[in-house]
């Protein structure tokens, strides 16, 4: 069971991790700093397997991947949003860490509710209120990319 | 049904005779591009799949964030990339004195040619639409793996037509229209979809217009913006020396568009976005004296040498405000040692301005000019999310080369029209 960080719209890559630590190279220390500027509570309590839930535009500005890093170092089992940054998605994506993007159904979902997520099926339970939301699937060429565990594996595995 | 810009790029960047909306390609890459801070990890992901480089002239490798280097952790990082491009001999590796702020500098070395796919590990990559490419941000992990393979993914994207039309007026430069665009639309207005421009108002844009529009299609959430070929772009391709054939790409009379924008450049005025989002847009003749105590010029938004000169034109017999601190950092040594003939390092001296060797530093709170808890700055750079200068409670109001010095005279936000009559 997972538990639900919960924010707003336009969650940007500079709060999620501030330009400011990215001198530090070691990504662990580096995830220490996750989300610092938007909510100091969140890389000393995080949890294993905790899901963040956000409104549009998570991951907008810049292109450091640092951010998904961050997250996934936290143990961040996957992140649903409203919508996705185009650059933060795709980054997401290619060091396998699964985004699903569900529209308004978002607002469903509060923080501190405990959500069963199927990533690959595309389905949201909200365990506490039993409700469950049906999304699409992750595209399959996506797909092939988070079962391999990322996009450096699948081109090993390609060639 | 006809393509966009970017679809025509991406279908011959992938063998096609076509590509719709929504299509996932494998697509070939002319450059790739990192710098001091997502290059370091693209070169560890890199080394992961045990292959050479695919090819070492079209890598380019800028240290330009923290560079010159900051602090010993950066120093590590600008050493890796350097150790890197010494070991693969990657031809295009700028070193401090010779470098200068990445999507001012790959242009202006003739790296970017319209029809081009350039991908980079940061997100103002999108810069080079100016002259027709397709370039886009992508993570260090993309980059990692096409140095390898010479390739990436791309899901082929929508389009809004930005149709421009008139002449601008005195004091609005490409800031200013494209902080107007991104008011209109919004910081996700454009997400996951190319920016198309268009209209005889693009005939009266100068190339430094058009980069710096380029550059912010990023902040309302786009794949890239895109202009079509004109005869300054010919020029501009000439005066930066690229000789290798290229072919200009022009959209299809029945390409499909999401939405179009009219943008009429006569009715646009000096703007400036307020914190903490880029779509905060106000016309700067309203910003009732909001006190500034800090005042950057430069970025790979506004660093080009028509930006100095245009900050040279307000500074020109003026003084910066005794309360504020004016930095101008010239994006390229190039462009540096231009606005030292043309004799606005001079004008900036002598306005109290300090002036800088190339560097991203400020805009992302890197250092050169970070702000302090409560304090408040102008800045011709591209974002003003919270903390993006420094301390979490500073304040980022984005704004043009005009409008920012012309505040660092006064000492307030304030129209360019205050400072020059």
């Amino acid at each position: 069971m997972s538990k639900v960080w919960r924010y707003g719209d336009h969650i940007d890559t500079d709060v999620i991790i501030p330009a400011r630590y990215l001198n530090i190279a070691d990504f662990e220390e580096l995830a220490e700093h996750a989300m610092e500027d938007i909510d100091t509570s969140f890389a000393p309590n995080v949890k294993d397997q905790d899901i963040i839930v956000a409104g549009r535009n998570f991951g907008c500005g810049s292109s450091r991947e640092h951010a998904p890093i961050v997250l996934q170092k936290k143990g961040i089992k996957c992140i649903i949003a409203d919508s996705f940054a185009r650059i933060f998605y795709r980054n997401a994506i290619n060091i396998g860490l699964p985004v699903l993007e569900i529209g308004k159904e978002v607002e469903k979902i509060e923080a501190g509710d405990e959500l069963d997520v199927d990533v690959f099926s595309g389905e949201i339970k909200i365990v506490n209120k039993g409700i469950t939301i049906h999304t699409n699937p992750l595209p399959e060429f996506v797909q092939k990319i988070a079962d391999a565990g990322g996009l450096i594996n699948y081109v090993k595995g390609e060639h | 049904m006809g393509m966009t810009m970017t679809q025509k790029i991406l279908a011959k960047h992938s063998g096609r005779d076509s590509v719709d909306v929504g299509d996932l390609i494998i697509s070939q890459v002319d450059l790739l591009l990192a710098n001091d801070i997502t290059g370091p990890p693209a070169i560890d992901e890199f080394n992961k799949i045990g292959k050479p480089v695919f090819d070492k002239d079209k890598i380019a490798l800028v240290p330009d964030h923290f560079s010159p280097c900051k602090d010993i952790k950066s120093a590590e990082m600008c050493k890796h990339l350097r150790d890197f491009a010494r070991k693969h001999e990657i031809t295009n590796y700028f070193e401090v004195g010779r470098m200068g702020i990445e999507h001012a500098l790959l242009p202006d070395a003739g790296l970017i040619a319209p029809g081009e796919i350039i991908i980079g590990a940061d997100s103002h990559t999108c810069t080079y639409g100016a002259l027709n490419a397709l370039g886009t941000g992508v993570g260090q992990t993309d980059v990692g793996a096409a140095m390898a393979s010479g390739t990436t993914w791309f899901k082929v994207p929508k389009a809004i037509k930005v149709v421009l039309t008139g002449k601008k007026p005195r004091f609005v430069q490409g800031k200013d229209i494209i902080l107007t665009i991104i008011g209109e639309i919004g910081v996700d207005g454009a997400r996951y979809q190319s920016l198309e421009f268009c209209g005889d108002g693009i005939a009266e844009l100068t190339m430094a217009d058009r980069f710096t529009i380029c550059n912010m299609a990023i902040e309302a959430g786009g794949k890239n913006g895109i202009f079509p070929v004109d005869e300054k772009t010919i020029a501009f391709l000439k005066e930066r020396g690229v000789v290798r054939p290229w072919t200009a790409v022009e959209p299809d009379e029945d390409a499909e568009y999401d939405r179009v924008l009219n943008i009429q450049l006569d009715k646009l005025v000096p703007i400036v976005s307020y914190p903490h989002l880029p779509e905060n847009t106000h016309p700067a003749a309203e910003s009732n004296h909001i006190v500034i105590d800090q005042s950057v010029i430069g970025s790979c938004t506004n660093g080009r040498l028509e930006d100095l000169a245009q900050a040279a034109e307000v500074l020109k017999g003026h003084k910066v405000h005794p309360h504020v601190r004016c930095i101008i950092i010239p994006a390229t040594q190039e462009i540096y040692k231009k606005a030292m003939a043309l004799g606005y390092i001079d004008t900036f001296i002598d306005a109290g301005a300090a002036v800088s060797t190339p560097t991203c530093g400020p805009c992302l709170g890197g250092y050169m000019g970070i702000l302090a808890h409560g304090e408040r700055a102008i800045s011709t750079t591209n974002r003003n999310f919270r903390g993006r200068m420094g301390h979490v409670d500073s304040e980022v109001y984005l704004a043009s080369p005009y409008t920012a010095a012309a505040s660092a005279v006064l000492g307030y936000i304030a129209d360019p029209g205050e400072v020059l009559k």
